[in-house]
């Protein structure tokens, strides 16, 4: 009796020191991902994603739209993000060209769901962009999907929603949320 | 800088001026509200946005607020969006469906008609209190082209298809696309510009900028793969060069050929899928059976950049969007867009579409965050005291093509009869 209970205590402490640690990848991770994006290093980035990943915005008014059928902000797959790597990197991209200055404070990082196969993770971000004198604060949060490849996380899916109503005063997104 | 004075233009010599002060300048700022925005029509809303009785949505024109909405009696109304008590907002979310709007602030209650319907302790006002006078105010001008709805704040402004002059040929070229009609897709892009709003108007109708401009997006397409080959145009058309048009009342067009482009109607490239190309290919053939293979090859196989004066760009280019942008002041304007589908689209091709609109367009696309970029640039460049004039010459003593600034100088033409207080400019064309 003595043993039996003294073993789930282990497996529901094995359980939470598992879920400890996976909290603390995926945050990593994700601060990993951040300071890739900050520091502009997008080849490195698009490593990050699946075959087969995705990256959306959808617009101010209908911030849970799907892409198939809601006119959106950004709707990527891998051909037109890597499309949209390869143009940020060209000086002929002139909304950012030279390239802004971004800082992403990313929080409240939380693992919605967990399968075998994927882990949703839910985030709020503020990530500023400075350029030209302005300084334009975009707000929301993230929905990741995130698969375990190798041993390693990657992106499946990755929407970031904005809060805002409206891309006032910002004009533009053309850094990558 | 004399308003009268602030374009030159000579005719002979072949030089059409602007000066750099009207993209700054308060007092033309408030003539435009006053001669312009509130004497023109202005777009509202497509037809299709409040199908139902009792849709709504909330809008806001020319710095006032309204919402429209589609009452009882089946019937479109505009209102200002305020109370006739004291003023609040009586609509208070963007859109919905209401029999009834209940004022928040003293639940003074209209009808989706207008009609005050109830007033708490109605019994406290006097003889003279007439419920029926309190109905929500409209204003003066409502009416609609095809479900595109304007409204105008002026009750003398002339009839919308006689404003619309030849711009109306251009709506029709479009619409006619879709057999079955259009609808607005759910999702609207709100974003703003740091510039004068006339420099959306000008980006709206210039060609000239797109191949230096947008090189990033062409070298993308072009790595996709070339479309469906490029269809001959008819005797008339102007081949590649297209053509630069004044539409009248300051409205104007540009022209081109989509050559190997993407156009959902109806010219099939690899941006818009292998999935959809028979749906596509198939429009095209019902086009030509049914407007002829010479009307065809316009829908189908031209692009449109349409400016239907002041502030409405109908583009037909990826896809047909609707974009509507006003200053708030002289050097930022609030733009929106939204994009139309054929109601009878598969749902693929609609996915389709939408991927290609935002490859292009919107504050997210390959390109138009250039343009944005290029506005607000040229808006930093007027600040310079040195140079006074922006140049507007291109193509005036020549067979005007798609890259000349004949619609450009159109615009500068009627604007600048607005601002000196006339309704229309003495001439249309060059």
């Amino acid at each position: 009796m003595r043993d039996m209970n003294s073993r789930r205590e282990n497996n529901s402490l094995d359980e939470r020191i598992g879920k400890l640690l996976l909290e603390r990848e995926v945050e990593d991770f994700i601060a990993r991902e951040a300071a890739m994006l900050d520091e502009w290093r997008l080849d490195e980035w698009l490593g990050l994603f699946t075959d087969d990943g995705r990256y959306m915005v959808p617009s101010t008014d209908i911030p849970g739209g799907d892409p198939k059928e809601t006119l959106g902000i950004i709707n990527d797959d891998m051909a037109r993000l890597r499309g949209r790597v390869e143009r940020l990197k060209s000086r002929h991209a002139h909304r950012e060209f030279p390239w802004s200055r971004t800082r992403r404070f990313i929080t409240n990082v939380r693992i919605k769901e967990m399968t075998e196969e994927e882990i949703q993770v839910n985030a709020s971000f503020l990530v500023y962009r400075i350029r030209s004198g302005q300084v334009d604060p975009l707000i929301g949060g993230y929905i990741y999907t995130l698969k375990r490849m190798d041993g390693a996380l990657k992106i499946a899916v990755r929407t970031a929603v904005l809060d805002l109503e409206a891309l006032r005063p910002h004009g533009t997104l053309s850094i990558i949320l | 800088m004399n308003r009268h004075e602030v374009i030159r233009e000579d005719r002979s010599g072949g030089i059409f001026r602007v000066h750099r002060s009207v993209f700054s300048s308060a007092e033309i700022a408030a003539l435009e509200q006053a001669n312009i925005f509130q004497r023109c029509w202005l777009y509202l809303g497509h037809d299709s946005e409040i199908p139902n009785v009792g849709d709504y949505r909330r809008r806001t024109v020319a710095g006032q607020p309204l919402f429209w909405v589609r009452g009882s009696d089946g019937r479109v109304r505009a209102f200002y969006n305020s109370c006739t008590h004291w003023g609040a907002n009586v609509c208070r979310v963007d859109q919905g469906n209401a029999e009834v709007f209940q004022c928040f602030y003293h639940a003074w209650t209209f009808n989706n008609r207008g009609d005050l319907v109830s007033v708490p302790d109605e019994t406290g006002y006097g003889e003279g209190f007439c419920k029926e006078a309190m109905g929500l105010v409209s204003p003066p001008r409502v009416d609609n082209y095809r479900g595109l709805y304007f409204v105008s704040f002026n009750p003398e402004v002339e009839d919308l298809v006689s404003y619309l002059a030849e711009a109306k040929d251009y709506i029709d070229l479009i619409l006619d696309q879709s057999e079955e009609g259009w609808r607005v897709v759910p999702g609207t892009q709100k974003y703003s510009v740091r510039a004068n709003w006339k420099m959306f108007s000008l980006n709206s109708l210039d060609n000239y900028h797109v191949r230096p401009l947008h090189s990033t997006f062409f070298k993308y397409t072009e790595s996709l793969g070339a479309g469906d080959p490029p269809v001959s145009p008819p005797n008339d058309f102007p081949g590649t060069q297209g053509r630069a048009l004044s539409l009248r009342n300051g409205h104007g067009v540009d022209v081109f050929q989509s050559l190997t482009r993407a156009r959902p109607i109806a010219h099939w490239h690899p941006i818009l899928g292998e999935d959809s190309k028979e749906e596509i290919r198939s429009r095209r053939v019902r086009l030509v059976e049914k407007f002829g293979e010479e009307r065809a090859y316009l829908m189908c196989n031209t692009n449109r950049l349409m400016l239907v004066y002041p502030n409405f760009a109908l583009h037909d280019i990826a896809g047909v969007s609707l974009r509507y942008f006003e200053p708030t002041g002289p050097d930022y304007m609030e733009v929106t867009v939204q994009t139309l589908a054929p109601v009878d689209e598969s749902a693929g091709l609609l996915n389709r579409r939408l991927e290609n609109f935002l490859s292009f367009l919107g504050p997210g696309g390959f390109a138009h965050p250039d343009d944005i970029e290029a506005m607000e640039s040229a808006q930093l460049g007027f600040r310079a005291s040195g140079p006074e004039w922006i140049d507007a010459s291109r193509g005036m003593q020549r067979e005007g093509t798609a890259l000349d600034e004949i619609h450009v100088r159109a615009f500068w033409r009627q604007w600048h009869a607005n601002v000196l207080g006339r309704a229309k400019a003495e001439r249309d064309h060059d």
